[in-house]
């Protein structure tokens, strides 16, 4: 049980690191490092429940994603700045989630694995056209910025001294900011345990009885179809809310941060990178891609003025490249590390 | 009720289904001379969509393979076929016709070369390690997508790439008050060139037999002594040939391309190999010629429902028939 100790005990530590990281790191950059962990760590989640624990491929995750993200855009914008838009804005999300999830999954989880990637790659795009289309809805190519619950304007006061100044806490000012940090920060912890519950439950045992053998587990009685659409809609629902938690963040949403093919693959990066199937990976997996993402670049940018002199060199570490770079990673891995670093590391562990 | 089932399965089954959409739009327009405009825009984009979408159904149905990096080669196509056209440029304004073909045929070859050579890297390097793990199948492949996207990207640019056209496939052809476009019957004389090709390649010679037979029961063929894996390269690599020449007629009739443009047609080829059902060049065809058409006569109709149209057509079609309308693996 030595490897599973150290893969909980990193990703416990991951989330302490996020639980103080406003104290940790006061710039503003690294605040949203810190929530785009977060998001994408719930988010990686509830993906790898559909490919880690049942084995079932969907390129539709950002689809769901981007329903709640515009649910709750939509509706902030338009009713107004306050809990209740909000709340509203996420149900809708989650129902139009529901509806697609359940509408997909009798459709096609009936068929082999690959009809469904292919089904699922086809309508997450149709609906990133409509999205990009409808502009009278969702803003088109530019998105929608709206403003968000009073209490997470920056200028919000959470708490204030007799001067009537913002109280600062360890040299951190207690404002708005900080609210909507601890506000994603506790959604997305309560949905990453929400998915470990699951995969603990007697529901996951069954979701990885059809995983690996799938007439089996139909023989012992599981209605395979039954199931697989149950974990879908889970798993939609759950990328939902974390989309809905995204825009609360952000205080836009478009089809680049919501939608967009490139979350889709970051989702898969993260879920491999972590290791599929083990669920802690995804908190590896999703720091590791953002802490990449943010400050790769910046590596590459360094390494490429280095190396300036060298003639082909620069080119290929300009850091507009770095998702070529990504890719080759994406391809190593996939053939040598199939199992992603928690699951090298519980395999490793494990086996002594 | 029985014997006009019969007869309709007598008369083609499935296959009638474009014929019966053509009628159905052809009474929905009204006017002949747009209908005979959209129908033929449909047929060659069909054709276009068939060149690009029957090697991903071939190889999906003799080796239980997907390659979603199949879109690369479609995207390849259409640069390395661009950036020979832009560079024969002098042959193609020329006068004579010849000059004209000489440089197109340059352009398509080249695209046809880059398709074997890249098809045949693409298997050994990358697909052959994971056969027969979908799983990992379908993570290495998009993997490989990303890669060959971004080295479009570093190769040509973001910025979109004009792509010249030959000068006698300019204009179009007037059929009573209906205008052709000279390059789309040129586009759906060469898809109807290689449906047929590989029709008979597949039904008349003894590769295609073993093609035929390996995809209906690969270890059978493999018991009896042939080597299947030496026949899937192949497959394979004319596979992705055909993705680059597709992709290369492609570029020809949108004239400005961009990196992201096998990806966008990489949706459409998804949905025409569902909708034709794996492994089949048939059901390739019929997807493809279905699917051009309705994106044609929606997107006079209903401008606003284009988008959906194909999705539309393919949840239908999934209702129906949940393996698609001719698979040839069931």
């Amino acid at each position: 049980m030595k490897g599973t100790l150290t893969v909980k005990t990193a990703s416990l530590a991951i989330w302490a690191v996020l639980l103080f990281a406003p104290f940790l790191f006061q710039d503003v950059r690294s605040m949203e490092v810190a929530a785009r962990i977060a998001v994408f760590i719930a988010l990686v989640a509830s993906y790898d429940l559909l490919i880690g624990y049942t084995g079932i491929v969907s390129f539709a995750h950002t689809m769901f994603f981007g329903f709640g993200a515009y649910g709750a855009a939509i509706s902030l914008k338009h009713i107004g700045a306050g809990w209740g838009a909000l709340g509203l804005g996420a149900l809708a999300g989650v129902a139009v989630s529901l509806v697609i999830a359940v509408l997909i999954g009798l459709l096609s989880l009936r068929v082999k694995a690959i009809f469904f990637a292919m089904i699922t790659l086809a309508a997450a795009s149709v609906v990133l056209v409509l999205a990009q289309q409808l502009s009278g809805l969702t803003g088109g190519e530019d998105g929608i910025t709206y403003k968000t619950p009073a209490i997470f304007k920056t200028a919000a006061k959470l708490m204030v001294d007799e001067d009537g100044k913002v109280v600062r806490l360890m040299g951190v000012k207690l404002n708005g900011k900080l609210a909507a940090y601890y506000f994603v920060f506790v959604t997305a912890a309560l949905m990453f345990w929400m998915m470990l519950r699951i995969t603990g439950s007697p529901l996951g045992t069954v979701l990885k009885a059809i995983r690996e053998n799938e007439a089996r587990a139909e023989g012992i009685g599981y209605k395979v179809v039954a199931y697989r659409t149950a974990v879908f809609c889970i798993a939609a629902v759950t990328a939902s809310l974390a989309g809905s938690v995204y825009a609360v963040w952000l205080k836009y949403t478009g089809p680049d941060t919501a939608l967009s093919f490139t979350i889709m693959i970051d989702i898969l990066l993260m879920v491999v990178i972590g290791g599929m199937g083990t669920m802690w990976g995804a908190v590896i997996g999703a720091t590791a891609l953002v802490m990449a993402q943010y400050y790769l670049r910046d590596l590459m940018e360094a390494a490429s003025t280095a190396v300036a002199s060298v003639p082909v060199l620069p080119d290929l570490l300009a850091p507009e490249r770095w998702l070529l770079w990504l890719g080759i990673i994406f391809i190593l891995l996939v053939y040598f590390f199939p199992s992603g670093i928690a699951g090298t590391i519980i395999n490793k562990g494990d086996a002594k | 009720m029985t014997g006009l089932s019969e007869l309709i399965s007598r008369a083609g089954g499935v296959f009638l289904l474009p014929v019966a959409m053509a009628i159905v739009a052809f009474i929905l327009i009204g006017a002949p001379s747009s209908w005979l405009t959209l129908t033929v825009a449909g047929l060659s984009m069909g054709m276009m969509i068939f060149l690009m979408a029957s090697g991903l159904s071939l190889v999906f149905g003799l080796m239980d393979v997907l390659n979603f990096g199949h879109s690369a080669f479609i995207s390849f196509g259409a640069f390395v076929a661009a950036s020979v056209l832009a560079a024969l440029g002098g042959w193609l304004g020329a006068d004579s016709v010849m000059l004209n073909l000489l440089a197109l045929t340059c352009a398509l070859a080249a695209a046809i070369a880059f398709g074997l050579a890249g098809g045949w890297f693409f298997e050994r390097v990358i697909v052959k390690p994971v056969y027969s793990d979908h799983l990992r199948q379908i993570l290495i492949t998009m993997g490989a997508l990303i890669v060959a996207e971004q080295i479009i990207l570093a190769s040509w640019g973001g910025a979109p790439l004009n792509v010249p056209r030959p000068a006698f496939l300019e204009g179009s052809l007037l059929i009573g008050d209906a205008s052709v476009d000279l390059y789309r019957l040129f586009a759906f004389g060469l898809g109807a060139l290689v449906y047929i090709g590989l029709h008979l390649l597949l039904n008349r010679t003894r590769i295609g037999l073993l093609i035929r037979a390996g995809v209906e029961n690969r270890e059978m063929v493999e018991a009896l002594g042939f080597k299947v894996d030496r026949l899937f390269i192949g497959v394979f690599m004319v596979g992705s040939a055909l993705a680059a020449l597709g992709g290369a007629m492609w570029a020809g009739y949108e004239t400005l391309i961009t990196p992201s443009l096998g990806a966008e047609l990489m949706v459409v080829v998804f949905i025409v190999v569902i909708i034709g059902g794996l492994g089949s060049i048939q059901g390739t065809l019929l997807g493809a010629i279905m699917v051009g058409l309705a994106d044609n006569y929606v997107g006079f109709l209903a401008p606003k429902l284009a988008l959906a149209s194909t999705m539309i057509l393919m949840m239908l079609i999934l209702l129906w028939r949940p393996s698609g309308l001719a698979p040839a693996v069931k």
